[in-house]
């Protein structure tokens, strides 16, 4: 067994040349959707259409006793319901990531027997209007059985607290250990060891505009269906739904075309798709679902909660810190969907950009009576780097160290890179102190001093923050051995195609489904250059379907990897095509060989003699409709060539949980300046620089807009978006009034900056990026502690500080430092 | 006596004039999109916070979430498929490609309507202006930045 990693390996195909590809192309999708001419998922329209309501649990644990649908049967106008009963009967639960116990947890498009949280699906009704529709759901009758629910995160794991599933005990769906470097040894030659006893990561999710969808069709001809949807990783959804439908993967026909924004939360949405496919079969009809805001706050799909307690840092006078130990308690809610592969995602990152070599986690993850979790903009991650640079704010304070001295000095160096981390992971390029440096030159830093005493004259605390993500990217699925060894899942994939057809139009199809990011956009620019033509030419179909032959078994839009997969397969696919078409050319020209032939200004031509050149609809022609004068040798040609990429990824060792986890990770480095009113803790961020790192990019200001739309969701999320629960488990934050998203006025102006480190081990040196906002979330609790500094020196110990908790922190700083302890060794 | 469930309307949406009966609960954001078919105008919310269904209402932007179809008769309505004029997109749709000011375009209209009303009422916008005209349009994507900067240009003539 080996010891270290082996590094991806560097990739040696011919980059393309530079045209098209690092500069800022109008978007292909513009043109649309600024007229209103986008193609949603509730725009769809069918015959005869039927709209579905769900009927939901108002309570977080019952036991459902009856159910009664006759009432809203009888309705005129209602087509039919689906109860949780007939789903039982004709669906098995969804396979579960999780082994056993956490394994037996049993999920169903319908809550069968009992209802675990707040806004769970209980019964479907479907019926000519949606106003009708859900008339009809409120004449369902259930009666309930009410239980005692669990929400506090902390709690759920005692042997008393009140159970979820059975057969899972003490609501425990996953714990493990890690354990890299020496830890011990660390403690040992520490000179001073801080301690935290708790941080808390706040439940709290991006929210797309566009709530989930989807307009289901059967064909009783065929038994498949067709899924016109929202969902953002129709692999996964099909792998989920198959067997849990008892049919064939073939069967399920993904289409989406525009989608508004998905940040991970449209990744589950398999349940409310089994209940349309049942009911489409039942009522013989199309069934279209649009889920309301309140259910998508209620039942959706949250970001994960998290706990890190008893968190011990080992440091030395100088200010090295040696590593951390912690128990980390992740909170999943009330199903499982996706979990628990969040308790190892976080290790992709395991260090942050820290060059700690010496960690020890204790991790559990948890099931409550609230909504699911899922993947949220910067998945596990988030969670995870935000308490790294928690650690290095509350180290730096307490040992009296310079937050940026200290950064630096612990910082992983650009000479290092490829930087193998202590688990295995092989960050891939990147230098974080120039963009710590850059994006403090973005706020002024060396005005700062005298800025906080202007500052002070006017009634307000002036503080100064950094955070760091690192927006790993190109999951290894092998990652999820490691919470559960009997799964068959490594690597990753994506599909593209690209053909010349008979006029010469280029065609590319890819497996993904984008959200706003581009695809059309990015991928036509790496085709254009790649055949010598321009994006205009380039025709990229909008959306997914399954029907193209595109896609694979990890297709869609997730986890950052769209430079890297999705166009790895695009240049693919488009270098195969070139390489087609220099052959044909070349043949028809004369026995000229293919590597004479260069493409340009749409023409196959001989280098050196642009007389003698094939335009491309000659090329398209002869083979798909002229192709009978084609010499045998070049009859395998057909101008439609299929790639998948495949990045270069290999299974991690499963009892180290050990192993590089993902290919990419770019880096994105914020420093921010905020004001706190000295007499009520409100406060404004006055001063706001990004630093991003993502290699090439394709398309810069498509990067700068993702850069800047992360940072967005990280203010909100350090500042007021949150999904606070009450004791008996009812969200208190279920619509846009109560849950506060950062609005047009709230917003600080944002300064943004680069770095380009091309990532050796891609097809472009490009690496995904898009869920750096975490880095944002970490500056600005770090500027609010810095802010505090003469205020009683709080320590901020939560993601989210709306202006009451500042001002707790303000009034009661005494409360808040009973978390840190220095030890001197 | 039964009540009254249902009522003519006619409303004038883009240019041309529909007659039709609606149920009087039905809002107005339903009535374009289910009832006459403008998939334009989109819906982010339940509680008329979000402004992704603005329209110009007899010239004045309104949130047609925040409207009954039967109060929409004899209005005169713009919705974002009726602000290019013979296919040729007015400077605001032309700012708002050029400045990266949309990424999925969900909220895209709303924003567009919005912006078109501040520019009618104020045509030389300050930053503050255009942030507090779209403070009741939510974006979950752009972060607001290139929203105002496309406004901002389309109100200097730019493009």
């Amino acid at each position: 067994m080996s010891e270290t990693t082996v590094a991806p390996t560097t990739t040696e195909t011919e980059a393309p040349q530079k045209g098209f590809i690092g500069i800022n192309v109008p978007r292909k999708e513009d043109q649309r959707l600024v007229q209103g001419e986008g193609l949603f998922v509730d725009d769809v329209k069918r015959h005869g259409m039927a709209y579905v309501h769900f009927v939901r649990s108002p309570y977080a644990h019952a036991r459902i006793l009856s159910v009664d649908v006759s009432k809203a049967e009888e309705l005129d106008g209602v087509y039919g319901t689906l109860t949780g009963d007939e789903v039982a009967t004709l669906t098995d639960p969804f396979f579960q990531i999780a082994p056993l116990p956490g394994g037996h947890v049993k999920d169903y498009a319908l809550a069968a027997g009992k209802v675990r949280h707040v806004g769970e699906p209980v019964v479907a009704v479907a019926a000519t209007t949606r106003e009708l529709a859900r008339d009809a759901a409120e004449l369902v009758e259930v009666e309930y059985e009410a239980l005692e629910a669990i929400v506090d995160t902390e709690r759920a794991a005692d042997p008393d607290a009140p159970q979820l599933h059975d057969d899972v005990p003490n609501n425990t769906i996953w714990d493990g250990h890690f354990d890299y470097g020496d830890y011990d040894g660390a403690l040992e030659a520490a000179d001073k060891v801080v301690r935290i006893k708790r941080l808390h990561f706040n439940r709290f999710s991006s929210t797309p505009l566009e709530t989930s969808g989807a307009v289901v069709e059967y064909n009783r001809g065929t038994g498949q269906w067709t899924l016109h949807c929202n969902n953002q990783f129709p692999g996964f959804a099909i792998i989920m739904m198959a067997p849990a439908l008892r049919t064939g993967m073939d069967k399920l026909r993904f289409v989406t075309q525009d989608i508004g924004g998905g940040f991970g939360n449209k990744i589950c949405t398999h349940p409310q798709l089994v209940a349309l496919c049942l009911l489409s079969r039942k009522l013989k009809r199309a069934c279209n679902w649009t889920e309301w805001r309140t259910d998508q706050h209620m039942a959706n799909s949250h970001g994960n909660e998290r706990l890190f307690l008893d968190v011990e840092v080992p440091v030395t006078d100088d200010g090295l810190m040696l590593g951390f130990r912690a128990r980390m308690i992740d909170d999943c809610g009330a199903y499982t969907r996706y979990e628990p592969l969040g308790c190892i995602i976080w290790a992709q990152v395991t260090p942050g950009v820290y060059r700690w070599r010496n960690v020890r986690v204790e991790f559990q993850q948890v099931c409550s009576n609230k909504s699911p979790c899922g993947p949220n903009r910067g998945y596990s991650r988030m969670q995870h780097l935000w308490f790294t640079e928690r650690i290095m704010d509350i180290v730096a304070q307490e040992l009296n160290l310079d937050p940026v001295e200290v950064r630096k000095k612990n910082y992983i160096r650009s000479e290092e890179m490829p930087y193998e981390t202590p688990n295995g992971c092989v960050y891939d390029s990147g230098d974080y102190a120039r963009c710590l440096d850059k994006a403090l030159e973005l706020i002024d830093y060396g005005s700062i001093e005298e800025r906080r005493r202007e500052a002070e004259s006017r009634g307000k605390l002036l503080g100064v923050g950094i955070g760091s993500t690192l927006d790993s990217g190109t999951n290894n699925f092998g990652q999820s051995q490691l919470v559960n060894p009997d799964l068959q899942f490594s690597g990753n994939n994506e599909v593209a195609t690209v053909k010349l057809d008979i006029f010469g139009e280029i065609v590319v199809t890819i497996g993904t489904t984008p959200q706003g990011q581009g695809h059309e956009t990015t991928a036509a620019q790496v085709v254009a250059d790649i055949l010598g033509v321009t994006p205009d030419m380039v025709n990229v179909r909008a959306g997914h379907d399954s029907y193209w032959n595109s896609h694979a078994g990890f297709s869609g839009t997730y986890a950052s990897q769209f430079a890297v997969t999705g166009l790895g397969a695009v240049k693919g696919a488009a270098d195969m095509l070139a390489g087609e078409i220099k052959r044909l050319a070349g043949g028809v020209l004369g026995g000229v060989p293919p590597e004479d032939i260069e493409l340009a200004e749409g023409f196959a031509r001989i280098k050196g003699n642009p007389e003698a050149a094939l335009p491309f609809m000659a090329c398209g022609a002869i083979v798909n409709a002229n192709n009978a004068g084609l010499p045998l040798e070049l009859r395998d040609i057909t101008l439609n060539c299929r790639y998948v990429y495949v990045p270069p990824h290999q299974v991690p060792d499963k009892e180290r949980k050990f192993g590089n986890l993902t290919l990419t990770y770019a880096t994105q480095i914020h420093a921010c300046v905020i004001e706190i009113d000295e007499e009520t803790g409100a406060y404004d961020i006055v001063d706001y620089g990004a630093v991003d790192d993502c290699g090439i990019r394709i398309n810069p200001q498509i990067v700068e807009g993702q850069v800047h739309g992360a940072t967005a969701h990280a203010i909100g999320g350090a500042t007021h978006e949150h999904f606070p629960y009450d004791e008996q488990g009812n969200l208190l934050t279920p619509n846009f009034y109560d849950y506060h998203v950062p609005h047009a006025m709230d917003m600080p102006p944002l300064k943004t900056d680069y770095l380009e480190s091309p990532s050796p081990f891609t097809p472009l040196g490009a690496k995904g990026m898009g869920e750096g906002g975490g880095a944002g979330l970490s500056a600005v609790c770090s500027a609010i502690q810095n802010a505090l500094r003469s205020a009683g020196g709080a320590i901020v110990y939560d993601s989210c500080n709306p202006y009451w908790r500042v001002w707790e922190l303000m009034s009661e700083p005494a409360k808040a430092r009973e978390n840190v302890t220095v030890e001197a060794r | 006596m039964q009540p009254v469930t249902s009522a003519f309307v006619t409303v004038t949406v883009n240019g041309t004039t529909y007659e039709r009966e609606v149920d009087a609960r039905r809002l107005l954001v339903h009535f374009l999109r289910d009832d006459l078919d403008l998939t334009g105008t989109h819906i982010g919310c339940d509680t008329g916070n979000c402004g992704a269904c603005t329209i110009l209402f007899n010239g004045q932007n309104v949130k047609s979430c925040m409207v009954l179809a039967v109060q929409a008769d004899g209005a005169d309505i713009t919705t974002v498929e009726g602000l290019a004029g013979d296919g040729e997109l007015t400077p605001l749709q032309k700012a708002f490609s050029h400045s990266h000011a949309l990424q999925c375009g969900y909220c895209t209209p709303g924003m567009l309507i919005s912006a078109t009303a501040l520019l009618r009422q104020n045509p030389s916008p300050t930053e503050d202006e255009i942030r507090k005209a779209l403070q009741g349009n939510l974006c979950r994507c752009t972060g607001y930045v290139n929203i105002v900067e496309a406004v901002q240009t389309a109100a200097k003539g730019g493009l």
